[in-house]
């Protein structure tokens, strides 16, 4: 009986370490190429020694990343722009959801599933009419002492935040995540004098950390991921995010060790958020209900 | 409830300043200059190519430096997504002065209202025609260099199959290269001697294959007045076309869908053969060294064909000052300017006078094979706003019947879509 429960148990790790290895195949080639020259890439390509560090290894792709592409700024950026989004992100919705789950407002229903249907709108269909609104929004500049207003939001850090702080997605799974906390904690902390942003602050947000941990991570990897959008609105090198950078490389001569040695870069930050907040992901996925 | 309202009212007001502060982190250097300002911008597709990209603002310095009126401010954009960003641009009323524009396009853009004719100081008649887009009998972009797409292969490789190697003046007919392909395929050195670079997606389709169509005696569209594509993409000969280019796949002598840069996969002896542009001759000649050659495309009927044009310079619509612009461009034509860029892309400089200042480029250089290539093959993709549209469909096509769709009837197809697509814009009139 021992026996079958080893056997049974090993074969499921088996099982589960065959699935391992080829989820990391792709990251481990993209890893192992971007030590490698182009044409190694290559003529390693047909064999296993496409994925092990072999023959001709150096840093210098990495070093020609640097030479081709601002990357530091560009991590930078993205860095700085999916902070502030997670961030501003966090706040707006999960007070949106908290208010629409538990204060008592006529019509609630109605403006949760208006919410819910902006899901069913691709981002694509939004992106040009949206460039025309963001170029007509108001510009405030500080020029010394004097505040200077102009037309339009193209080609700020602003345009690639804001448009994307208020989601959906992020208000309907802190919505859920409310409606499981008990209702009576509002009500003992209402007795203890607490009113409303008291008790989003201090009774149902801490007891909502899986849901802010799923929301941080939704919000981050599509900020992160950016591309269509800063492409549209950013015409200044000095703001573009990383995503853009990846096409630097793409020339009628492709370097694909550059390619790979960029990728590896930029994909370090979103595997160590990963990471940091997997088991809250995981708990608050399971905790709402929503399958990936 | 007065302390609760307080609260929020500070976060609020946290948040905005937030937001406010996020404002206040600038606009970046590209944006549109201030009213007065005597700044000109100037966008280009050459981020991540540093070699052009200091040939180009190499120019715009000694511009700068040569005159007090106007400043030129060089942005740069990467190749792929180049298209995107103008075109948002134009949607959002904030074009820059001077754009570079894959000449193609150039038609679509002039039609689209973001170009204004060119009125240079500079004899156009002198460049490749390949290097001059023209919509409408006017001139709307120029440049300093074309790209021309050959035939590479290693002169051991072709001698072991007993093939002769193609020339300028006796290119491979339809049935050398079909006798060329089985001897190579015969050697068995290689799973498919041949690469057409079948993994390329987007404009290398039409600048790819649509020469071979053009070799055969069809077209993309019937260039007498650029109305219908009937009886040119779906003709007897285009059909013959199809055949034909599914037929290599078929017989073996190519993938349906090659690796992903057939370059390297021909310095890595994958290949026998690859058809690729001029681009790719300094990395292959510095693999292979004197046993690269370098050959016409094959003459499929009407003789060899390879696609024209390559990045051009435009003044858009939206510039205020157009005469200073169409200065800039008329100092960036100086032969000694062309041939400076022409360097530094290694692509085929858009004059003699500048071809004369590079040594590979003058007469009896190594790369004069290239311009002679493009002198003696080049043919415009149509000049016609429906370009875009029309390649897009030649390309859906291509695959299509690469992997094996019925030629007839998916040519048939792409027809029926260019041309409604075609009276849909009125016809793309002016």
């Amino acid at each position: 009986m021992k026996n079958q429960l080893l056997l049974k148990n090993a074969g499921t790790m088996l099982v589960r370490v065959l699935f391992a290895v080829v989820a990391a195949f792709p990251i481990v080639f993209m890893l192992v190429s971007s030590l490698k020259p182009d044409q190694q890439i290559f003529g390693d390509m047909s064999s296993f020694a496409a994925f092990l560090p072999v023959g001709n290894i150096s840093f210098d792709n990495y070093a020609a990343v640097f030479d081709r592409v601002p990357a530091a700024r560009f991590l930078l950026n993205s860095v700085g722009v999916s902070t502030v989004t997670v961030i501003l992100g966090i706040f707006v919705n999960s007070l949106c959801a908290f208010a629409l789950s538990r204060m008592q407002v006529r019509g609630k229903k109605i403006v949760f599933t208006a919410i819910l249907a902006t899901l069913i709108v691709p981002f694509q269909t939004l992106a040009l009419p949206l460039v025309w609104w963001v170029n007509q929004l108001p510009y405030f500049e500080l020029n010394g002492f004097s505040l200077e207003i102009s037309k339009g939001w193209l080609d700020t850090y602003q345009v690639q935040i804001v448009p994307f702080i208020a989601n959906a997605f992020s208000i309907y799974l802190y919505h859920q995540y409310f409606e499981s906390i008990p209702k009576e904690l509002d009500e003992a902390a209402r007795i203890d004098g607490a009113g409303w942003f008291k008790i989003y602050r201090r009774v149902v947000m801490p007891l909502a950390g899986p849901a802010t941990a799923t929301v941080a991570i939704l919000t981050f990897l599509p900020a992160w991921n950016s591309y269509l959008w800063p492409l549209m609105v950013i015409q200044s090198e000095e703001l573009r995010p990383v995503m853009i950078g990846i096409q630097y490389f793409f020339q009628l001569n492709v370097s694909w060790g550059e390619v790979m040695a960029y990728a590896s870069l930029i994909t370090v930050p979103v595997v160590v958020l990963f990471i940091a907040f997997q088991r809250s992901f995981v708990n608050s996925i399971a905790s709402s209900g929503v399958k990936g | 409830m007065n302390k609760m309202l307080t609260k929020v009212l500070a976060t609020s007001i946290a948040a905005v300043t937030l937001t406010a502060a996020l404002a206040g982190c600038g606009k970046g250097s590209a944006s549109s200059p201030a009213e007065g300002s005597n700044e000109i911008a100037l966008w280009t597709h050459n981020a991540g190519n540093p070699d052009e990209l200091a040939a180009v603002q190499k120019i715009v310095d000694s511009y700068n430096a040569s005159q007090d009126k106007v400043k030129i401010k060089v942005q740069a954009f990467p190749q792929d997504s180049y298209n995107d960003s103008v075109v948002s641009a134009a949607a959002a009323g904030k074009l820059p002065c001077i754009v570079d524009i894959d000449g193609p396009n150039v038609p679509n853009w002039a039609w689209a209202g973001y170009l204004k004719p060119l009125e240079l100081d500079t004899d156009l008649s002198k460049q490749l025609p390949s290097t001059v887009a023209k919509w409408d009998g006017k001139a709307y972009a120029v440049g300093y260099y074309d790209v021309a797409l050959a035939m590479m292969a290693r002169a051991s490789d072709l001698k072991a199959a007993g093939v002769r190697v193609a020339t300028i003046e006796q290119p491979w007919t339809k049935e050398e290269f079909q006798d060329a392909l089985t001897k190579l395929k015969a050697l068995g050195k290689w799973d498919y001697p041949l690469d057409l670079g079948t993994a390329g997606t987007g404009e290398w389709l039409p600048y790819a294959y649509s020469p071979f169509l053009q070799s055969f005696g069809g077209d993309l569209v019937n260039r007498d007045g650029f109305q219908s594509a009937e009886g040119k993409l779906n003709g007897d000969k285009a059909v013959e076309w199809a055949n034909w280019f599914h037929g290599l796949a078929d017989q073996g002598f190519m993938a349906k869908k090659s690796g992903k840069d057939s370059t390297q996969d021909f310095l890595n002896n994958k290949s026998a053969i690859i058809y690729t542009g001029s681009w790719a001759a300094d990395k292959a000649k510095a693999a292979i060294g004197e046993d690269l050659v370098v050959m016409p495309p094959v003459d499929l009927g009407t003789g060899p064909k390879i696609g024209g044009a390559s990045w051009q310079w435009g003044v858009t619509s939206a510039c205020g000052n157009s005469e200073a612009a169409m200065d800039y461009l008329s100092y960036s034509l100086k032969p000694e300017n062309v041939a400076a860029v022409a360097k530094a892309t290694g692509a085929i400089p858009a004059t003699e006078e500048a071809a004369a200042q590079i040594p590979a480029f003058a007469q009896g250089g190594a790369d004069r094979i290239f311009m002679d290539f493009s002198r003696k093959y080049a043919v415009m993709r149509p000049e016609t706003p429906a370009y875009p549209f029309i390649a897009t469909e030649f390309g859906k096509a291509t695959q299509d019947i690469l992997n094996g769709a019925e030629p007839k009837s998916t040519l048939d197809k792409a027809v029926k879509a260019i041309d409604a697509n075609i009276k849909s814009n009125g016809g793309y009139k002016k």
